[in-house]
């Protein structure tokens, strides 16, 4: 599928997106808890803010209790909830055990729980649906890009990985593996953690490219993360090279920073990972209120991919107030 | 009204006052689930802080309970889930290692003569790290006698619930007023808290009456991991964190004094339902930020400090425990 199509589809697709949000359900008069876990990353920030705006424009009155990343907090919070008698719960864990008591007590009190980001060690019929990324879909939508911007020719990868042994470093890389393994002109030549963090992306990125001739034998770098590009794009420029041209810049994630660098043609793409969990939610609740439709278990929310084609200063300017 | 009960009658009318307002605010406040809440969630909090009442009457303070029912959690779940033990055998066994914990800082700070702050902070710092080089996940426990636990609930009309472990709580706080106003060990506690030096020359005996406070405390701590391992059925290394504080303000909000030798078990147990009771304000309220549980505990902890200020000012020195 060339990218073309691709676009098309995905512009088609956000058309259709917007329609159904136009048509969103109105929950007026509903009270909904959200239990946060805190506001320890950027995301987390703009997961909250996101959900509050997704709560107004739907005329939910939204009680939120941040935990301070605390369990014990998030279990109050939820008890309290369920005395308040509120309409629908959201959570998202901070971790996934322990959650079978509380979840059962809301389950006997017939308010729907609704789990967000993260999943629990919990029977399924305890909570109405849990809504997350497809972590190896977004780097196999990473991959597949890549595949279609070399467009055939031969083309030597670095990939800066996350925090080792963590779920998204695993599954992003697969999913980057995955989407390239069909275009043997494409190899992973080198592959080393910069831990999520701009300085540290930094510093593996310089070290690839000395090993790499300068930086004359890499065409492209793959960053799970989005700081971890901004980074790997300062060392590139460092080195005399351009980034975006010279050595082509893919990540995931989103944030507001990559769109400016994009924007610069500095980087070539990243995928979302949506903050907005809170909409499906919503959404998904609506459906069930209406006419007792049960959701899916697992709903997966959209990997976007976001090109210089999509606008990229007026992405950033919608995702900068977020609190990223 | 005799002046000494004034705190404690102070923290019981600051209580119900700010009950009843909530309740104004929000009929749904005064219900049977809330009451039960109360108790199930800070049974761990509550259960600490009888510990702490003792610790701080003595004269001292016990940092390291946040970090012992951290290591306790651990430590029972890796015993059960991974080891395949009853949850029995590891409760004793967690109680056990918790007043050998106690008595080596008891012994340290009588006998070589540090300062409690210092002994339970490296106490915190060791359990802590103890819990989190056992595992750094969190380690679920499902067995039998947890749920069988989980059951033992009494079901109040109006959809509340009475747990096993609230009700434990209540028993600790009955018993823990019981053994510090009606047992020689109880009144030697005062004695020390009151003033060492003549606690001893009284023929209180200094060195056994220390050591006990703190084992005292540190297997209540272990009590409260037992009941927070029940509560969130895991064991998690970075559970609990900064517990200690939240029962010292108990402690302090309850009427006791931060200065030893006055105070009273009971009023601890007003502290903490008072703790419980803004969180459930806050979180009824749904739009305050949580971190304003922290400037209202801050607000109550100042009021009381001036409160008992202004009470003790006028009294004797070597009155206080009168």
């Amino acid at each position: 599928m060339s990218i073309i199509t691709k676009l098309a589809i995905a512009a088609g697709l956000a058309t259709a997106l917007s329609t159904a949000a136009f048509a969103q359900a109105d929950l007026s008069g509903k009270v909904i808890g959200f239990s946060q876990i805190g506001s320890e990353s950027g995301w987390r920030a703009a997961e909250t803010s996101v959900t509050r705006s997704e709560a107004e424009a739907r005329g939910v009155d939204l009680k939120f209790a941040d935990a301070q990343q605390k369990q014990e907090n998030q279990i109050k919070a939820i008890r309290g909830f369920i005395a308040q008698g509120v309409d629908a719960i959201l959570v998202a864990p901070v971790v996934a055990t322990g959650w079978d008591d509380v979840l059962t007590e809301a389950k006997e009190a017939e308010i729907p729980v609704v789990l967000l980001d993260r999943g629990v060690d919990a029977p399924e019929d305890l909570y109405l649906t849990s809504i997350a990324s497809d972590q190896v879909l977004e780097g196999r939508v990473a991959g597949e890009w890549l595949v279609d911007a070399v467009a055939g020719e031969d083309c030597n990868v670095v990939e800066l990985q996350g925090t080792v042994g963590s779920s998204p470093a695993i599954n992003r890389k697969q999913g980057f593996e995955e989407g390239i393994a069909s275009a043997s002109n494409i190899k992973i030549t080198q592959s080393q953690t910069g831990d999520f963090t701009r300085a540290k992306g930094k510093e593996v990125m310089e070290a690839f490219l000395k090993s790499s001739n300068g930086g004359a034998d890499i065409c492209a770098v793959y960053a799970h993360n989005d700081d971890m590009a901004v980074g790997a794009i300062q060392a590139i420029k460092d080195a005399g090279l351009k980034p975006g041209t010279d050595i082509k810049v893919v990540s995931i994630d989103a944030v507001p920073d990559i769109f400016t660098a994009i924007a610069a043609g500095e980087a070539n793409a990243t995928v979302e990972l949506t903050p907005n969990m809170a909409g499906p939610a919503f959404d998904a609740l609506a459906a069930y209120w209406a006419d007792g439709t049960e959701p899916e278990k697992f709903i997966i929310t959209e990997s976007k991919l976001y090109t210089a084609e999509n606008d990229p200063q007026g992405e950033y300017e919608r995702r900068k107030g977020l609190g990223y | 009204m005799s002046r000494s009960l004034r705190p404690l009658v102070a923290t019981a009318v600051i209580f119900a006052i700010a009950y009843a307002l909530a309740v104004f605010q929000f009929p749904n406040m005064f219900s049977t689930r809330v009451l039960g809440n109360f108790l199930t969630d800070n049974a761990f909090l509550g259960i600490t802080a009888v510990g702490m009442t003792f610790v701080i009457l003595s004269g001292g303070i016990d940092l390291s309970v946040g970090a012992v029912i951290g290591f306790t959690g651990v430590l029972i779940a890796v015993l059960i889930s991974l080891a395949g033990w009853h949850p029995l055998a590891a409760f004793a066994l967690a109680l056990v290692i918790a007043a050998a914990f106690g008595a080596i800082m008891g012994l340290a700070i009588h006998y070589l003569q540090v300062p409690a702050f210092i002994v339970t902070l490296a106490g915190m710092f060791l359990a802590r790290g103890g819990a989190s080089v056992i595992t750094r996940d969190s380690i679920p426990v499902n067995h039998d006698f947890y749920s069988w636990i989980s059951e033992l609930t009494i079901r109040l009309p109006g959809g509340g619930r009475l747990s096993f472990i609230g009700l434990l709580m209540v028993a600790i706080f009955i018993i823990g007023a019981l053994v510090a106003h009606r047992t020689k060990f109880g009144s030697y506690v005062y004695a020390l808290g009151g003033n060492e030096t003549s606690a001893s020359l009284m023929g209180v005996p200094v060195a056994r009456t220390t050591v006990g406070v703190y084992m005292l405390s540190s297997v209540l701590a272990a009590l409260a991991g037992i009941v927070f391992s029940l509560y969130t059925s895991a064991g998690y290394p970075l559970a609990a964190v900064g517990v200690e504080l939240d029962a010292i303000s108990a402690v302090v909000i309850g009427g006791t004094l931060l200065t030893g030798g006055y105070g009273f078990v009971l009023g601890t147990f007003i502290g903490v339902m008072l703790l419980g009771l803004v969180q459930t304000y806050i979180i009824f309220d749904g739009t305050l930020s949580s971190w304003w549980t922290k400037i209202v505990i801050g607000g109550l902890l100042f009021l009381f400090i001036v409160l008992q200020r202004l009470i003790f000012a006028a009294s004797t020195p070597g009155d206080k425990s009168s």
